[in-house]
């Protein structure tokens, strides 16, 4: 009810408005000379440990600048501290809008943080583009043209994944385990995305809670159900549960992981490295501890920027690496926006991303956008546990919108 | 009561100071300023429990969430216009706090103190709770909208959606403050007093302490819910995620640095949680959490009875050579 209302409301005073606006600031936090970019992050609290990648991209943007900027410009990025409180990433939102003025915001960090903006930036037609969160909201176009994600959703990699058991096992009967909240259901709705019809038929679902002691109960269930492939969306306390129990009841059906949680240390090892063999998830990253990326040209490009500009980051932090593809992709947009960086303009470069290779993404895995389709990141490439690490297989596979 | 000339200056002064943000400010400051006074709100609410009651009480967020989120389920649920919620969410929230009181009854000091804390601790699961998400949208929250500016009022003062909201957060909370100021001078208001310094002496007086515990706790819960409900409309998004415990802490310094037991100290109080944060993120960005604790402990040793402490001791200073008080 209310938000149809806004709905109407906003797009009425957006049509009155609009011939006021377009005459009265043309392009705000652009000059001569500088493009002004906003961002918050959380600089303190409990998440602070994402704040690296406000520093890896401040540092993309030195280097831009140490070239020649961009259009003729230099870059000025301003990132303010939320501690990763939505009410805070509305004042600072605002500040950056109103009083900075600054052209448009850029990788903010975190669901419930965006949340409370989005519509803001909406209202106020402010591109908000390549948000730090995995959360499939982001890619709305028709309702909010001005947000836009980065990386795959948890809905486009439980897409993946299900195009892959379709692929391999066409007669699967598929059990779904998920957490019972957001980030839990977007794994139910890309799996539903895939099979549509054949939902109904092929799937048998269980969900838990994040409070639950454990998930050994809903193992069981789906097990009984005759299910040979079993798909998890839980955070890692339980997936090492999940691992576990399937190998100690002596269910063995092809068993996919939320790429949240597989972490060795964290999930691996306490459900016990021989358990999880043959376990299956994806990436979309290069892992620079991988031995294969060793003499990698493109990570070679991230540790020449990493020695040069962020000499005392910790070259093991995949933020750092994330950081350098999200920043490269913004520096794209930049470069095609030419002379004109009119809010307009950015989105509509934003929006217009011709397929293109990020040093720090696998081989074969494109940035790319189009008007009606905002996952700017929807291919993965799934990978197997050998009992030691994480091999990849097969080819990239690509989820939304395809 | 009878206002003295002087008096009634320094009120038309305040007035002024109020109101003139609407006008000299533009709309990102005074959206900053509307937050502010509302923390001085969520401040005051707590000062009544734990500055004047003497019952520490560090779940006070939970109160401010509740009031937020009865506000929120209304507005955007059933449809109610902002004002009429506000009632509600007073109701409820002093319902809540005269629970909680409750246990304060047989509880005191730390052990008080960490009963409340662990409300603010569960309050954000329990909003995020599947027996409660239809109401409460879950981790997605829930999206809400600002009143904006009757006619009549726009064709006499040309008020934008801010400024309206601002003028909306004043007059609530000035109504507070004067109900707060009202309750602490009078009968009441010193039997809070008696039975923070010394219950056995109150009880011998023959004071009610129950009753007086417990209702404390529902007028300070009251107030903290209507701040939270203003919150909410201001931000126009409430999330678990805005109400994590860290906010009862916050309220807390802002009791604690404004001055404890003081009404003006917790106007200062709702300014410094909301402005040092910012000022301490200019300083340093890559720390500023350490700035804002060293800018915390230098208020503390500076103003050891915090800013209303420092208001007593000037005030005194500049009265005390003119009228030398008799020994």
């Amino acid at each position: 009810m209310t938000i149809s209302r806004r709905l109407l409301l906003a797009s009425s005073a957006g049509a009155l408005a609009a011939p006021n606006i377009a005459a009265a600031q043309e392009t705000p936090g652009v000059t001569a000379t500088e493009i002004h970019i906003g961002s918050t992050n959380a600089l303190s609290g409990p998440v602070s440990s994402y704040s690296v990648i406000s520093r890896c991209l401040e540092a993309m943007f030195k280097r831009l600048n140490d070239e020649g900027g961009v259009g003729g410009r230099r870059v000025k990025f301003t990132v303010y501290d939320d501690a990763y409180q939505p009410p805070r990433t509305l004042e600072q939102t605002r500040r950056l809008v109103e009083r900075d003025r600054v052209a448009f915001l850029f990788n903010q960090l975190g669901t419930p943080t965006n949340s409370a903006v989005h519509r803001y930036v909406n209202q106020r037609s402010v591109p908000h583009l390549f948000l730090a969160t995995g959360a499939d909201k982001w890619a709305n176009p028709r309702e909010f043209p001005w947000t836009m994600g980065w990386q795959p959703s948890y809905r486009v990699e439980a897409q993946i994944y299900t195009k892959y058991v379709l692929e391999q096992r066409p007669n699967a009967k598929i059990a779904l385990l998920y957490q019972n909240d957001d980030f839990g259901r977007d794994y139910l709705h890309g799996v539903q995305d895939v099979l549509k019809d054949r939902f109904r038929s092929m799937v048998v679902t269980a969900t838990n809670e994040a409070t639950d002691p454990t998930i050994d109960s809903q193992i069981v269930q789906l097990q009984a159900t005759g299910a040979d492939v079993l798909i998890c969306g839980v955070v890692p306390r339980f997936a090492a549960q999940a691992i576990r129990r399937v190998h100690d009841i002596g269910w063995r059906p092809m068993m996919f992981m939320t790429n949240v949680s597989v972490s060795v240390g964290v999930v691996m090892q306490p459900a016990g490295v021989e358990k999880g063999v043959g376990l299956i998830t994806s990436d979309y990253r290069k892992d620079q501890s991988d031995p294969a990326w060793a003499q990698d040209a493109g990570m070679n490009e991230w540790r020449d920027f990493m020695r040069r500009y962020v000499p005392d980051g910790d070259l093991g932090d995949n933020n750092y690496t994330y950081g350098y593809g999200v920043g490269t992709t913004m520096i794209q947009v930049l470069r095609q926006c030419g002379n004109d960086f009119s809010r307009e303009n950015v989105m509509n470069q934003a929006r217009n991303i011709k397929p293109m290779d990020v040093a720090t993404l696998l081989p074969g895995i494109k940035v790319q956008t189009q008007p009606d389709n905002y996952n700017a990141i929807r291919q993965m490439q799934l990978q197997r546990w050998n009992g030691q690490s994480w091999e990849r297989f097969g080819n990239v596979i690509e989820g939304a919108g395809s | 009561m009878s206002l003295s000339p002087a008096r009634f200056l320094l009120v038309l002064l305040g007035l002024a100071a109020a109101l003139a943000p609407l006008w000299v400010l533009e709309s990102f400051h005074l959206f900053q300023l509307t937050m502010a006074v509302i923390m001085a709100l969520a401040v005051l609410g707590l000062n009544i429990v734990t500055g004047y009651n003497g019952q520490i009480s560090l779940g006070h967020g939970a109160f401010f969430a509740i009031g937020a989120y009865v506000t929120s389920i209304l507005m955007a649920q059933a449809d109610w216009s902002f004002y009429a919620t506000l009632p509600f969410a007073a109701a409820i929230c002093g319902m809540v706090g005269y629970a909680v009181g409750l246990p304060a009854l047989r509880l005191g000091g730390l052990y008080l103190a960490l009963v409340t804390f662990s409300l603010a601790v569960a309050v954000p699961q329990l909003l995020k709770h599947k027996a409660l998400e239809a109401w409460t949208g879950g981790v997605q929250g829930l999206f809400l909208m600002k009143p904006d500016p009757p006619r009549w009022l726009t064709s006499v003062l040309p008020l934008n959606a801010d400024q309206f909201m601002y003028l909306n957060v004043l007059i609530v909370s000035g109504i507070c403050f004067l109900l707060a100021w009202n309750l602490i001078r009078g009968r009441i208001g010193r039997a809070l007093m008696a039975t923070r310094d010394h219950p056995t002496a109150a009880e011998a007086m023959g004071m009610d302490i129950a009753a007086l515990k417990t209702g404390a706790f529902a007028v300070s819960a009251m107030i903290t819910g209507v701040a939270g409900a203003l919150s909410a409309v201001a931000v126009e998004f409430v999330a678990p995620d805005s109400f994590t415990f860290l906010l009862s802490i916050t309220f807390f310094v802002g009791m604690v640095v404004g001055g404890v037991a003081s009404i003006l100290g917790s106007i200062f109080g709702g300014l410094f949680v909301l402005f040092v944060p910012n000022i301490a993120e200019s300083i340093s960005r890559a720390a500023p959490g350490v700035i804002y604790g060293m800018i915390l402990i230098v208020f503390l040793f500076v103003l050891p009875e915090g800013f209303a402490g420092l208001v007593r001791r000037l005030l005194a200073k500049l009265s005390s050579p003119e009228n030398p008080k008799p020994q």
